[in-house]
């Protein structure tokens, strides 16, 4: 097997030196009844390279490629082109095969990057500090709910209708078992977001007002009245980006006044990945650092005077605080930081700006030109690089007929709302500077066909 | 404008004896690498873009109008900033990377390459099912063969990580006593677990009690017996224990907690010492999660992504979260979601992440498995082993073992600081260990064990590597017993000396900030 060093002469010689007769003397713990005499049953043996990638590449033409169709899918993980260098990057041994930063002398490379991805993090957010990374955007919005109950000491959370369906699915599961009261609705098909609603339902016992930013349907709406009037009730603001090269045109959450902010950051430098690995972002007030969950790496001197970094706070995590920690989080998301720190450092501001320019033009340019086929309206005012369209016909089996014709065409709201029948006409468009003029033209075709 | 106006400065040479000083604060191959935000500035992209079309602005009213701050950098500069950087980490394709729990094996290349391919790389979670049939086979595929290797009953595949998948383990427990009505409100967990054991069950509502471990590092079984009660919603267990230790009274423990009305969650973290040997599903487990990134070689990427299925019992398989994948008479795989989980999986307690899971992590965890197959996964069990009592008998007479008198260990051996000299702690040990071109083992974890160094070689290390090891840790070993005050001052040929940790939590420092503008010289 090519990935075991040993041979059978180490193994005896192994052996020997241990003062074992055989291996299974080394498992003579393991209750006789419950070992395994004939191995795996029904598994095959090893396998060569050649055979595995044989195998794996069979399953991988099966799918129809994102890259290979006029496609338009969003709705929480967006289609960038990444460059080539920021691959290269990331499958470098000393990043790709090194683990959490414990040891911090032999791990500054790893340790300096998330100092970096902190600061480019918090200042795209527009946020003091941000952490190094969780699991993903959804992951994150739960955390940030969390995070606010253990500063104002109040379990309500109002939950905006334009956050994400998955991110309020996560939401209501904690909720269930760890007492959080959480108050949500269904979007509505209008050029207006529920801001009134979420102002009006703040009391008292407010602990937070969640706000996606853009939204689920891809409308943009001012935080600052939001913010005031949680502040005046003493909640916070949790704003959530879902996709942030939307940061490169619009306002950040943090200068209009949201208090934790948090997101995907998948859109930069990780790729579609069918929902996975992604990147969870994290930025909130420094005062509110030590309720914060996740890792932190921060700067410091060695013995010597030379700068340095090291994991730092860390008596808010688990492998200190056990049952008292701010979450149960260990592993999070370290390469894909990396790549999204790699990605982004390679736009800088002049590029991620001119990135979000080029995106919003094409968004708008198709808007209008989908929007004038008959029975098709725009439901938007605002958006950025998402908008939502009303059909003339159901969204779902449309989306399912433009598949058929090799086109991925979107998301319908049927798929995402299943039950909500006032929202099936719902169809939302993500448009990219990866979609080129055919693929506009196939799917302005393919979308008329369907609708009639 | 430059976000950084001052300009970087090099770090003040040092004087070694008999050293010159260098100019840029480099040592040859050892490269200082100054912040993105010292280099870079918001003028500089490293990306071409066509030409920008123009459009009536949509965005609301909202366009940013204040710099953000962020550095650009030229592609030269950037991959040369961040190959710099590397060269300051350790990693598993330099050298032994024994960190205990860890589990840091060899990360086979194929594995990347495979999760490169378009087909699973450049595919939307919510494309419509038909369009990723390949993507569901995979994720259906390894379900299957992580069933088949735990003898479980079946597997929650979207946990992002093994804290996550604890999470998920016990929101099944959970979920499963409320449906039965039974309001338990207490956890037992080893004083020897990892920090996510107690910080989960905190999470999901429980009070965690410890459960006392005996003179062999193993579960106290009577102690154990004597605490169970209705009060008792689950016990976490991790098998092979944080000392390195199986628990030979697993099905007891099991039998006990079942007759007591609770759950046996085992912490799967130490899996990789027992796949193929024996099935958790065989010792009365009722959930145990499988981390992808140790196990099954998915790489650690420097602190994530991971992966954290969760592999359940019948009794737990109803609450299951959502989205999972089933296979359907006619071969196509379709996607159960909240939509059809009313007619399908009704008690499901609902959804732990947006989308699917790690795709990525599937595709590389399951090339990983066809790779080696059932007795290559075997042979993985008994070569880690093999390797841990290895070291635990070359090393047991220059250090403390506390457990190497009963028996042998499993894929990681435990030893402890007694002995060393006064003064003398695992970080000095571990600190010289760096000097010697390895990458420490895991320091006072588990804390049962005074000064504890857990030490997990893996199976894919060869026997050349674990000698050097080993006459390294001897040699230091002797040091750290004689009192030798240079290993106070170690590690002396890392990129840093020790750091002051103490001061980067005094005054958190945790993102850059720009310096004041130079006053312009009269």
């Amino acid at each position: 097997m090519r990935y075991l060093p040993l041979s059978d002469a180490d193994r005896g010689a192994m052996l020997d030196v241990i003062g074992a007769g055989s291996i299974d003397e080394l498992f003579r713990d393991v209750p006789e009844a419950a070992r395994l005499k004939d191995g795996i049953p029904g598994r095959p043996d090893h396998a060569s390279e050649l055979s595995v990638e044989r195998q794996l590449t069979a399953m991988a033409r099966k799918n129809l490629v994102a890259g290979e169709a006029p496609f338009f899918l969003g709705c929480g993980a967006y289609r960038h082109h990444v460059p080539a260098s920021v691959d290269h990057i990331i499958q470098r041994g000393e990043f790709l095969t090194s683990y959490t930063p414990y040891q911090p002398e032999i791990a500054q490379g790893t340790l300096q990057v998330l100092f970096e991805f902190q600061t480019q993090v918090a200042r795209l957010y527009g946020c003091e500090v941000a952490n190094a990374s969780m699991y993903d955007g959804s992951t994150a919005c739960w955390e940030a709910i969390g995070m606010a109950r253990r500063i104002t000491r109040r379990s309500k959370s109002i939950l905006s209708s334009g956050l994400h369906p998955h991110y309020v699915s996560v939401a209501n599961t904690m909720a269930r078992f760890t007492g959080d009261v959480l108050d949500t609705a269904l979007p509505e098909l209008a050029a207006g977001t529920d801001a009134e609603r979420l102002i009006a339902s703040i009391d008292g016992e407010t602990s937070a007002v969640v706000v996606q930013y853009p939204d689920i349907l891809g409308r943009i709406a001012d935080l600052s009245p939001i913010a005031e009037a949680a502040h005046a009730a003493g909640a916070l603001l949790i704003a959530v980006v879902t996709e942030p090269v939307a940061l490169g045109l619009i306002r950040s959450p943090g200068e209009m006044g949201a208090d934790i902010v948090v997101g995907e950051g998948q859109s930069i430098g990780v790729g579609l990945q069918f929902g996975g690995p992604y990147v969870g972002l994290f930025a909130c007030r420094e005062k509110h650092v030590r309720q914060m969950p996740g890792r932190l790496a921060g700067e410091t001197v060695d013995a010597q005077g030379k700068r340095g970094f090291v994991l730092t706070l860390s008596t808010r995590e688990q492998h200190i605080r056990r049952e008292k920690a701010t979450s149960n989080i260990c592993t999070n998301s370290g390469l894909c930081a990396l790549a999204f720190s790699v990605h982004m450092s390679l736009l800088g501001e002049k590029g991620l700006r001119r990135l979000a320019e080029i995106n919003h033009a094409r968004a708008a340019k198709v808007a209008e030109r989908l929007s004038a086929i008959p029975g098709v309206s725009l439901v938007n005012d605002s958006f950025f690089n998402e908008f939502t369209l009303r059909l003339p016909v159901e969204a779902r089996p449309a989306v399912r007929a433009l598949a058929d014709r090799g086109i991925l065409g979107g998301v319908s709201l049927g798929r995402l709302y299943p039950g909500a029948d006032l929202l099936h006409a719902g169809l939302v468009v993500a448009v990219t500077e990866t979609v080129t003029d055919e693929d506009v033209d196939a799917f302005e075709a393919g979308l008329k066909e369907v609708v009639q | 404008m430059t976000v950084n106006p001052s300009g970087w400065r090099p770090s003040t040479p040092v004087d070694e004896p008999g050293e010159q000083a260098t100019v840029t604060g480099n040592r040859g191959l050892m490269l200082e690498e100054p912040l993105l935000f010292e280099i870079g500035d918001i003028e500089t992209t490293g990306v071409d873009f066509a030409d920008v079309e123009t459009a009536a602005s949509r965005l609301g009213g909202l366009e940013r109008s204040a710099p953000i701050g962020l550095a650009g950098l030229s592609e030269p500069e950037a991959v040369r900033h961040y190959t710099r950087l590397s060269r300051q980490n350790y990693a598993i394709d330099l050298g032994l990377f024994p960190l205990g729990s860890c589990t840091m094996k060899h990360n086979p290349r194929l594995n990347e390459k495979v999760a490169r391919l378009p087909g699973f790389a450049d595919i939307h979670p919510l494309q419509p099912v038909d369009t990723v049939q390949g993507a569901l086979e995979v994720i259906h595929e390894l379900a299957e063969w992580l069933i088949d290797l735990t003898g479980m009953y079946g597997v929650a595949m979207s946990p992002k990580a093994g804290a996550h998948g604890e999470l998920c383990g016990l929101l099944c427990i959970r979920a499963a006593l409320e449906a039965r009505g039974d309001a338990r409100s207490v956890v037992l967990v080893p004083e020897s677990a990892h920090g996510t054991n107690p910080a989960t069950a905190a999470f999901v509502g429980y009070r965690v009690e410890n459960i006392p471990a005996n003179a062999a590092g193993r579960v106290d079984l009577e102690a154990l017996r004597k605490r169970l009660g209705p009060d008792v919603a689950a016990v976490m267990i991790t098998n092979p224990n944080t000392c390195g230790l199986f628990e030979p009274d697993m099905i007891a423990i099991s039998e006990a907690v079942h007759a007591a009305g609770g759950f046996v969650y085992c912490d799967g973290a130490n899996f990789n010492a027992i796949v193929g040997k024996v099935r958790p599903g065989d010792l009365g487990i009722d959930a145990m999660h499988i981390n992808l990134h140790k196990t099954f070689s998915t790489p650690h990427g420097g602190g994530g992504p991971g992966s954290g299925p969760v592999v359940v019992s019948e009794a737990l398989a109803p609450y299951g979260p959502l989205p999972f994948v089933a296979r359907m008479p006619d071969g196509t795989y379709r996607l159960v979601e909240e939509e059809s989980a009313a007619e399908i999986h009704p008690q499901a307690f609902g959804r732990m992440v947006a989308f699917h899971g790690q795709m990525g992590m599937f595709t590389r965890a399951l090339a990983y498995i066809l790779s080696h197959g059932a007795d290559g996964l075997r042979q993985v069990a008994e070569d880690a082993v093999l390797n841990a009592n290895y070291i635990l008998r070359s090393l047991e007479d220059v250090l403390d073992a506390p457990f190497a008198a009963s028996g042998p260990c499993m894929h990681e051996a435990i030893f402890s600081d007694r002995g060393f000299a006064e003064g003398f702690s695992t970080i000095d040990l571990a600190k010289a260990l760096i000097d010697e071109g390895f990458h420490p083992m895991t320091m006072y974890f588990p804390l049962v064990v005074h000064g504890a160094m857990l030490v997990e070689p893996t199976e894919t290390e060869s026997r050349a590597a674990l000698d050097q090891f080993i006459a390294a840790m001897r040699a230091i070993a002797e040091r750290a017993k004689a009192g030798d005050p240079s290993l106070k001052a170690a590690p002396i040929h890392a990129p840093r000396r020790r750091l002051d940790e103490t001061l980067a939590a005094r005054k958190p420092v945790l993102t850059y900030r720009d310096p004041e503008p130079a006053r312009a010289v009269e």
